[in-house]
């Protein structure tokens, strides 16, 4: 019976989120449906994920509410250039340099010549995805030294376990350590914890602020190829630099029959390959997992846009899915903003691990 | 292909971000926190080892008590037992020193019997010779009257003799 009635009010909920969904949809696409603009989802969705000069906030009372941000360059004739993004705005040109609108510098700062042919100088603008990077490292950093500053203060051995902020970081720092990485690394974890977790937290609160639609969260970074890129880097560096010397006997004289390896080394050649093939996957299952579901949040809310034209009744019934798709893709997201965290650590470990294998030999 | 092309300038800028990030989280943050986990769970684990030894030496003592009441309780049951013995033998000393000394002063009863009996019998002598001393007189008085008259005299004493004594 209690299961039952469970049921029965799970079904309430659903059938009253739907009318509202309706009643809240139907007047606002009876009022924009004629005005007759295309929607064009792919231009939406590729806005949202690439960068841009100013951080839109949103549209309130009909106007555009946006932070201009600087734009820094740097050209050769110019020397360091700096001014408010808000000069840009619209297509205005300042001081020879204007956001080009097409060809292979669109959407990005050009300095325009006298010639009429652009040119693109060195761009060092903080840009939504340089401001929503540094938002997000200053809350990865508040966070774990708010935790360590606990720590700090109740260093005795015998004082009582953390609560609250200090206590939940702990959690999460002692599964990943006991879980991923002093399984994967090996007896030398110590030494590579800091940086494993450093790379779990920042991927981890990334993810999750891009989630978040909402002000100073809502930037994508780690589904900017970028950002992945230099956190490959960074294991790549990790892991060979601390590389031992068995590790490296490995790559370039492997265990194998001698003619694999000389006079054509095709192993080494293999394992040279192998070294940049790993930090390479991670950057780019990072930055297609969390672009790719972006895009699909983005998708599935475009519907609503897409079906106005389509009459209230459509309108209002593909809204509602696309809500509840949205939620669904939402919860998913938040899955794999930690999956993803998580796997890039773990991986990392793995990297790490099997760079410090035989280690203890010597 | 705009996606998949690294821009430099936030190259530039996550280079940075992430090499400050790291560098404070590395030099303030998770050092501190893997040291303040390993040291509490070493604490823990030390103090569990403690707690463990602690169960064990109690159990020992609980033991030893265990093993000084019985043995106690045997000493008890021993001195008990000894004491019966001892007693037994003491009584069984003085009914033998009872015994012997009843047997003792039977004898010396016997002796002292038999010493007078003696005595009385050397009496007895004795007067029995002052008699026939007596009656010697006697008859030496008479003497010579008549044979048969000491004869009959000698008769008659013994006589009178033997009833006397009787």
């Amino acid at each position: 019976m209690e299961f039952f009635r469970s049921i029965n009010k799970r079904i309430l909920a659903l059938a009253a989120m739907v009318l509202l969904v309706f009643f809240c949809v139907v007047p606002a696409g009876a009022s924009s449906g004629g005005e007759g603009e295309d929607v064009v989802v792919k231009d939406i969705v590729l806005e949202h994920i690439n960068d841009s000069y100013e951080w839109h906030i949103g549209k309130f009372w009909g106007k555009h509410v946006a932070i201009p941000l600087p734009v820094i360059l740097y050209t050769k004739e110019k020397g360091l250039v700096c001014f408010s993004s808000s000069h840009l705005h619209g297509g205005h040109q300042y001081n020879g340099f204007a956001i080009a609108q097409e060809g292979d510098y669109a959407g990005k700062v050009v300095e325009i010549l006298p010639c009429g042919s652009q040119i693109r100088p060195l761009d060092f603008s903080i840009t939504k995805t340089v401001a929503g990077l540094l938002v997000n490292s200053a809350i990865v950093v508040l966070m774990i030294l708010g935790a360590a500053r606990y720590y700090r203060r109740n260093g005795k051995v015998d004082s009582q376990a953390p609560k609250g902020w200090a206590g939940l970081v702990e959690m999460l720092v002692e599964s990943l350590v006991d879980g991923v990485i002093k399984p994967c690394v090996g007896p030398r974890y110590r030494k590579f914890a800091p940086y494993l977790l450093t790379a779990f937290t920042f991927i981890f609160v990334n993810n999750i602020m891009g989630i978040i639609p909402i002000f100073p969260a809502g930037t994508n970074i780690t589904g900017n190829i970028a950002a992945t890129l230099v956190l490959a880097v960074a294991t790549f560096l990790v892991t060979n630099l601390y590389g031992t010397k068995h590790y490296w006997k490995e790559v370039l004289w492997p265990d194998v029959p001698l003619w694999l390896k000389a006079p054509l080394p095709i192993m080494p050649a293999i394992e040279i390959i192998g070294l940049f093939t790993k930090p390479f996957a991670l950057m780019i299952r990072l930055f297609a997992n969390i672009m790719a579901g972006h895009s699909v949040i983005l998708i599935l809310t475009c519907i609503v846009f897409v079906t106005v034209k389509m009459g209230a009744a459509v309108n209002a019934s593909m809204s509602a899915v696309s809500i509840f798709l949205g939620i669904f893709m939402n919860c998913l997201e938040l899955l794999v903003a930690f999956l993803q965290a998580y796997v890039f650590t773990m991986l990392s470990s793995v990297f790490i691990g099997m760079a410090q294998e035989g280690g203890e030999h010597h | 292909m705009g996606l998949l092309q690294p821009e430099s300038g936030l190259l530039f800028w996550m280079c940075l971000a992430f090499g400050v990030v790291l560098f404070l989280l590395c030099k303030f943050g998770f050092p501190i926190i893997l040291r303040s986990i390993e040291e509490r769970k070493e604490y823990i684990d030390s103090s569990l080892e403690e707690a463990g030894k602690a169960r064990q030496e109690t159990m020992h003592l609980k033991e030893q008590g265990r093993q000084v009441m019985e043995e106690a309780q045997a000493q008890r049951w021993k001195i008990l037992e000894d004491t019966r013995a001892e007693q037994e033998k003491v009584a069984g000393e003085m009914r033998q020193k009872a015994q012997q000394e009843a047997a003792a002063i039977i004898e010396n009863a016997r002796a002292e019997a038999q010493a007078q009996k003696e005595a009385i019998l050397r009496q007895a002598n004795e007067h029995i010779v002052t008699l026939a001393v007596a009656v010697a007189q006697k008859m030496l008085r008479q003497q010579l009257q008549d044979t048969k008259a000491q004869a009959e005299l000698a008769g008659r004493i013994l006589k009178e003799m033997d009833d006397k004594q009787n």
